[in-house]
């Protein structure tokens, strides 16, 4: 693979002034967001902030109404399929096939994304591997548990060593134990190959832990950016990132962190529940 | 690296290498379809009770009355082929449900996050409504055979008729996946899928010839895909004079219309 083509601007994605719209509800209003290539960046905020909306139209699956976005120095509303092509993208939903088996689940996306057929097993061996699945990795997806199915994703993602991983809610779920085991994984393929890892969390402890970068979004624009660290001392000493976020928007980050009530939310519960009745 | 536009001599290259990822892709998804039938046992087998009930009860009563004119054929022999068709209908034209359902798991999305072309993802689910559709066939042809049914034993002929249940499947299943697309919600699917299985099995010449419709039913019947699917399945098995070249043109063209169609059709479902 040629070098980055991000390398000139130190970029992985540059977002200005984006204007995302649902009806006549604006999900994302005036978005600009730089994501510093090779770092793990962080959007933090409430349901509803706009996270998934600016993550749909990074990863090219929803257009750009409003604004300009370039993702590894390529313009998303042009070149949508060579952005693809150096992208991971994991969902929020736990999404994979249960009716395949784990290895199936991986090598179906090494084929999606064109990883060379004789370097196809090892690189399936390798990752589910990496992600501690090698044991169950010839049972069926259906008997996962939430954070085996956040893994396997995860090889799904990174079977193609992406130059950019997008990961929507990672570990939105998951128990403490699989949190760390998620938390890990990525920390650590993120060091070996050096991609830049952009994610969306409401979990503070999950912005710390990971980021290097956080983007603190409200309403749809952002309302404040930094290295955790930074955010915090510039309220003072023992100040929290729930405090960072109370300060900046006005408003809790995550009030009771499983609010449901409103609609889309709602939707997603739902899908959620539905997979996990497909996957048993 | 710029984007700049690509110079058109290399334009043929570009259409090469994109019927190429399409083939592949479409290859890389159909083998996924495959993998995921081999756990779907049951559903085979109940599809087989509907089209069953038609010949052995419908097809027997109706032999009996000799009230449509089939010509020198019995009844039940210029039946036979006409449900085949059917029970290839029935299970493509719910096919978009797949489509919504991988929607509602998150699996669409992440797929369409791929560098997969639209259409590769509707031409597999059609691939895997063709596999569906043969299904049936397993076991109705046996039973039609045990019924005095003179089915053809010639290889090629019945490999020509398990093409044009693929082909008429896919299509059934496309346009399935259309109405997914602009339905947008399993339950509209649903209702749509109701309203228009029926005619279309009525208006076609499943189980009378053309012939003996008014008019009106005559100009459906010649632009339902359907009957071009009934025609040349009853033309390979049991022999009937049918009008193959036509047949298959429509199929494969109806096919080729619908998975374009579905496929631009797609990416409203993951907004």
């Amino acid at each position: 693979m040629t070098g980055p083509a991000h390398a000139d601007t130190g970029a992985a994605v540059e977002v200005s002034g984006l204007v995302h719209r649902f009806g006549d509800a604006a999900a994302v209003d005036g978005l600009d967001l730089t994501v510093p290539a090779g770092e793990v960046v962080g959007l933090l905020g409430p349901n509803g902030a706009g996270k998934t909306t600016t993550l749909r139209v990074i990863t090219t699956l929803l257009p750009v109404q409003e604004g300009r976005v370039t993702v590894l120095g390529l313009d998303v509303a042009r070149s949508a399929t060579r952005i693809r092509r150096r992208l991971g993208y994991v969902p929020q939903q736990l999404s994979v096939e249960g009716a395949l088996t784990g290895r199936q689940n991986v090598t179906w996306f090494a084929r999606l994304y064109d990883v060379p057929r004789r370097e196809r097993d090892a690189r399936v061996d390798e990752l589910l591997a990496a992600m501690d699945l090698r044991d169950a990795a010839d049972r069926l997806a259906s008997g996962y548990s939430g954070g085996m199915i956040r893994r396997l994703e995860l090889a799904q993602a990174l079977v193609a060593r992406p130059d950019l991983l997008i990961l929507d809610e990672p570990t939105v779920g998951l128990d403490p134990i699989a949190r760390d085991g998620v938390w890990d994984r990525v920390r650590r393929m993120q060091q070996e190959h050096g991609m830049t890892v952009l994610l969306t969390t409401h979990y503070m402890e999950e912005a710390d832990e990971l980021c290097d970068t956080v983007a603190l979004m409200h309403r749809g624009r952002l309302a404040a950016v930094g290295s955790p660290a930074r955010l915090k001392a510039d309220l003072g000493v023992g100040a929290t990132l729930e405090d960072v976020f109370r300060h900046h928007a006005g408003v809790d980050l995550a009030p009771g962190s499983n609010d449901t009530a409103e609609k889309k939310g709602l939707r997603d519960v739902r899908r959620s529940r539905a997979t996990a009745r497909k996957l048993g | 690296m710029s984007v700049a536009v690509a110079p058109p001599r290399a334009s043929w290259a570009e259409a090469r290498g994109s019927v190429r990822t399409l083939a592949s892709r479409t290859g890389a998804l159909s083998l996924v379809e495959l993998q995921k039938l081999r756990h779907d046992h049951t559903e085979l087998l109940t599809r087989t009770v509907q089209p069953l009930l038609w010949l052995l009860v419908f097809g027997q009563v109706f032999g009996r009355l000799r009230a449509i004119p089939t010509g020198n054929v019995p009844y039940l022999a210029y039946l036979t082929p006409g449900i085949l068709a059917q029970s290839a209908l029935f299970v493509a034209i719910f096919f978009g449900i797949q489509i919504i359902w991988d929607r509602d798991a998150g699996i669409l999305t992440k797929v369409m996050a791929t560098p997969t072309p639209r259409q590769a993802i509707v031409a597999a689910k059609a691939f895997a409504a063709g596999v569906r559709g043969l299904s049936p066939v397993v076991v109705l042809i046996p039973v039609a055979l045990l019924l005095g049914v003179g089915v053809t034993a010639n290889p090629l002929k019945i490999l020509l008729a398990a093409v044009a249940i693929m082909l008429g499947s896919g299509f059934f299943a496309c346009l399935s996946m259309a109405i997914a697309g602009l339905a947008g919600t399993r339950d509209r699917l649903m209702g749509f899928g109701q309203v228009i299985t029926m005619p279309l099995f009525f208006a076609s010449n499943a189980l009378y010839p053309i012939d003996v419709m008014p008019t009106w039913l005559q100009v459906v019947s010649r632009v339902n895909p359907l009957s071009y699917l009934v025609d040349a399945l009853r033309g390979q098995l049991v022999g009937t004079p049918a009008h193959l070249t036509v047949d298959f043109a429509v199929l494969v063209g109806s096919t080729v219309v619908g998975i374009v169609v579905a496929g631009s059709l797609l990416g409203r479902l993951v907004r």
